[in-house]
């Protein structure tokens, strides 16, 4: 066993970083604020020749990866705040759905149904829609394609969406889609694996803006982050972060691993499948926690900047709450983790 | 990242498991809590009945008695013992996991042979006088004074929160032999029997004396005793800490997971679950105790590769404490006033509530943000040395 992050993970995460700081910087980003499409097809384009949603295909349409590796890109996607329908295309990709998912032709976007008011995001980049239900082995995937049509009756553009880079449409109604063939149910588990794994990016990127700022920010002629009140919130942001990575990569692992799953799940006293839901569940709550908090404290370490439009922590926070609302809210998982005790 | 087993370690633990499942039927229940001389008995049977196995100082290097194991099959060994329910470390804790290591990485070859075969076999047990009175988070303030005279220190001082000091042969004493601050202090081995020495045992919140305070007047203790330069004892020290591995709390977590459990099936049978924000509650602690298992695999793994857990053993710290807290106050609610009984209850089906080990885990729980470094002393651990933060002071 060595769960550390290999050498290997590293120098993915690392290009990835580079590839995202250098071709889709946040000033970049952030010129789509407020606008239809939060990513342009040539900047989507950069994503699919980078690989992005291709890491787990066999080669050569992909690369051979696990989802141990695609975690680690998705938390770099989050750090970056890259928008867009980033894991309904990988799981399409994955699952060899629309046409030019895999190498950034297609943007292809997801549903995940629950009650209340329909809001689809991208819709007018899509080509095509995934519709899951929330984590609930027993419901099929499926899928729309084409697309609804962001213009035809009945489908409104929300003026003020939450998160600006998340465009959102209102529909009266979703059209039924044929199932997706996803037996397994891994739709389901590496959609929330690599939703989890955006949110550890946020939450950790969020930390990094507080303590960069608490080392520059002076009163009391010393560095805000000399202060004990300031440095406990940081600390705190950090085990947050670092508890809900070890969650994701701990999950991705059980889904890489199957060997692994049958020792552990006879340990635990439960199936192999209960095993990997519970794992991926979990590590889904507590990405979303982390993210939210470490987002809130970030804007509080900032004081009155943390509240400006700015400062991008609000873009966190808002993508965060996002895709807190995706493949199950932490109150709904919190539920249905407590079946696995 | 793997969390994979190789075949050498899935073979260490079979024969682990299979040996616990042969030895554990026949070794006896454990002693009261409060019976001192009984548990030591107890412990260092234990101890005595690994050694005779092979067992004994698994985490041990071999240059010391021990068995030399990677932290891989420290942690196999651990989660083993936890969950056959094997006995605690109990009274061996402070030699295995402190004094032991810290003999084998500073001491002379003559301490090395007088001192660490008595523990590994089960013949000697150790306490710690570290902290005082007036030096707790702060300790390299520590005051207690040894003055040389002749071939002996002379030791006048207090120590407290020394477990096991009723029962235990030595005492690996932290004292002052120089100026002020950790340049000044040295680490020396006590024998518990020196004349001197007044054990005044400290009752806890849950009413039992787990530790003691210890009143040195005017102890002579031997030079040769001294392990480490004089005025070193403070890296001495830190060498020892350096030994932790990873898998520091492994005991802790699995039982706070399995109490978890047990927690689940008395409120399932006191008809508590349709109460979804209870169920919220205990769902929120599944995921956190597993996340935490996780960690520790990663910090496990860090010290495999590198020596040191790296940053994960403040982090592990502070989010299990409080997790361990939030289980324990769980447990109250749910218990409701079948809690304000430490004698064991029958619930209304007639079967154990097990309300007596809920009670003593919600003690121990609120005792696991101050002890071993308190939650804040952590954060400042974690903010200046992890995160880079300026000093605070």
């Amino acid at each position: 066993m060595d769960f550390r992050v290999g050498d290997d993970e590293r120098a993915l995460a690392e290009g990835v970083r580079a590839m995202v700081a250098g071709r889709l910087p946040l000033e970049h980003l952030r010129a789509n604020e407020g606008a239809e499409q939060a990513i342009g097809a040539a900047d989507w384009a950069v994503l699919g020749e980078t690989g992005i949603f291709a890491l787990t295909l066999p080669e050569p349409a992909g690369t051979g990866l696990g989802l141990s590796d695609a975690v680690v890109v998705f938390e770099q996607l989050g750090r970056a705040l890259v928008p867009g329908p980033l894991v309904g295309t990988f799981l399409a990709a994955s699952a060899g759905l629309i046409e030019g998912s895999a190498d950034g032709r297609a943007q292809v976007g997801l549903h995940c149904a629950g009650p209340g008011p329909i809001l689809v995001e991208h819709l007018s980049s899509l080509d095509g829609l995934l519709v899951l239900p929330a984590y609930d082995r027993r419901s099929t995937p499926r899928l729309l394609s084409p697309a609804p049509a962001a213009d035809a009756p009945g489908a409104i553009r929300v003026a003020a969406p939450l998160d600006p880079l998340t465009p959102l449409w209102r529909l009266e109604s979703l059209p039924a889609g044929e199932p997706v063939a996803d037996a397994a149910g891994h739709m389901m588990r590496d959609g929330s694996l690599l939703t989890a794994a955006l949110q550890v990016g946020h939450a950790t990127e969020a930390l990094d803006l507080a303590v960069a700022y608490a080392k520059e920010r002076h009163q009391f002629g010393k560095p805000i982050g000399s202060f004990q009140a300031v440095q406990h919130m940081c600390a705190d942001m950090l085990v947050r972060a670092e508890v809900a990575r070890a969650a994701v990569h701990a999950a991705a692992c059980l889904a890489d691993e199957p060997d692994v799953v049958t020792s552990e799940a006879e340990a635990a006293g439960c199936s192999p499948v209960e095993l990997v839901d519970r794992a991926v569940m979990g590590a889904k709550l507590l990405a979303d926690e982390a993210a939210l908090a470490n987002a809130r404290t970030a804007i509080q370490v900032h004081g009155g900047m943390g509240y400006t439009w700015e400062v991008p922590l609000h873009l966190h926070l808002k993508r965060s709450r996002v895709l807190a609302t995706t493949f199950g809210a932490p109150a709904e998982l919190a539920l249905a983790i407590s079946a696995f005790v | 990242m793997d969390l994979r087993y190789t075949a050498s370690e899935q073979a260490f633990r079979q024969q682990l498991r299979g040996w616990l499942a042969e030895t554990l039927p026949g070794f006896g229940a454990p002693p009261p809590h409060d019976d001192w001389p009984a548990r030591r008995a107890y412990d260092l049977r234990w101890q005595r009945t690994l050694f005779d196995a092979g067992y004994a100082g698994v985490d041990w290097p071999a240059e010391g008695g021990g068995r030399g194991a990677s932290p891989v099959e420290q942690l196999i060994f651990k989660e083993e013992c936890e969950r056959a329910g094997a006995p605690y470390v109990g009274v061996n804790f402070v030699g295995l996991l402190h004094a032991g290591p810290t003999v084998i990485a500073e001491g002379t070859p003559a301490q090395r042979e007088r001192f660490l075969p008595a523990i590994l076999r089960g013949e000697e047990a150790w306490c710690q006088g570290f902290s005082e009175p007036d030096a707790g988070s702060d300790l390299a303030s520590l005051r207690t004074r040894a003055v040389r005279d002749g071939d002996h220190y002379v030791v006048t001082g207090s120590k407290i929160w020394t477990s096991h000091a009723e029962v235990a042969d030595f005492c690996e004493l932290l004292v002052r032999t120089g100026d002020e601050g950790n340049r000044g202090i040295s680490w020396l081995i006590m024998p518990m029997d020196s004349p001197g020495i007044e054990i005044r045992p400290l009752r806890t919140i849950e009413g039992t004396t787990e530790f003691a305070q210890l009143f040195l007047n005017e102890v002579r203790i031997p030079v040769a005793n001294r392990v480490g330069e004089e005025n070193d004892g403070w890296r001495v020290t830190m060498v020892t800490l350096s030994f932790e591995r990873g898998t520091a709390f492994v005991g802790e977590l699995l039982e706070s997971m399995r109490l978890l459990g047990e927690l689940y099936r008395v409120a399932d049978r006191l008809g508590m679950l349709g109460d979804d924000g209870l169920r919220r509650r205990i769902g929120h602690l599944v995921a956190a105790f597993d996340a935490l298992w996780a960690l520790t695999k990663r910090n496990v793994s860090e010290a495999a590769q590198t020596g040191v857990p790296g940053i994960g053993g403040s982090v592990f710290k502070l989010s299990f404490s409080e997790h361990a807290q939030a289980l324990g106050d769980l447990s109250m609610e749910v218990l409701d006033r079948a809690a304000l009984s430490g004698d064991p209850l029958v619930g209304p089906d007639g079967e154990a509530l097990g309300n007596g080990e809920q009670l003593h885990a919600w003690f121990k729980s609120i005792n696991l943000t101050i002890a071993a470094g308190t939650s804040q002393v952590q954060r400042n651990i974690v903010a200046e040395r992890i995160l880079g933060l300026p000093r605070s002071r």
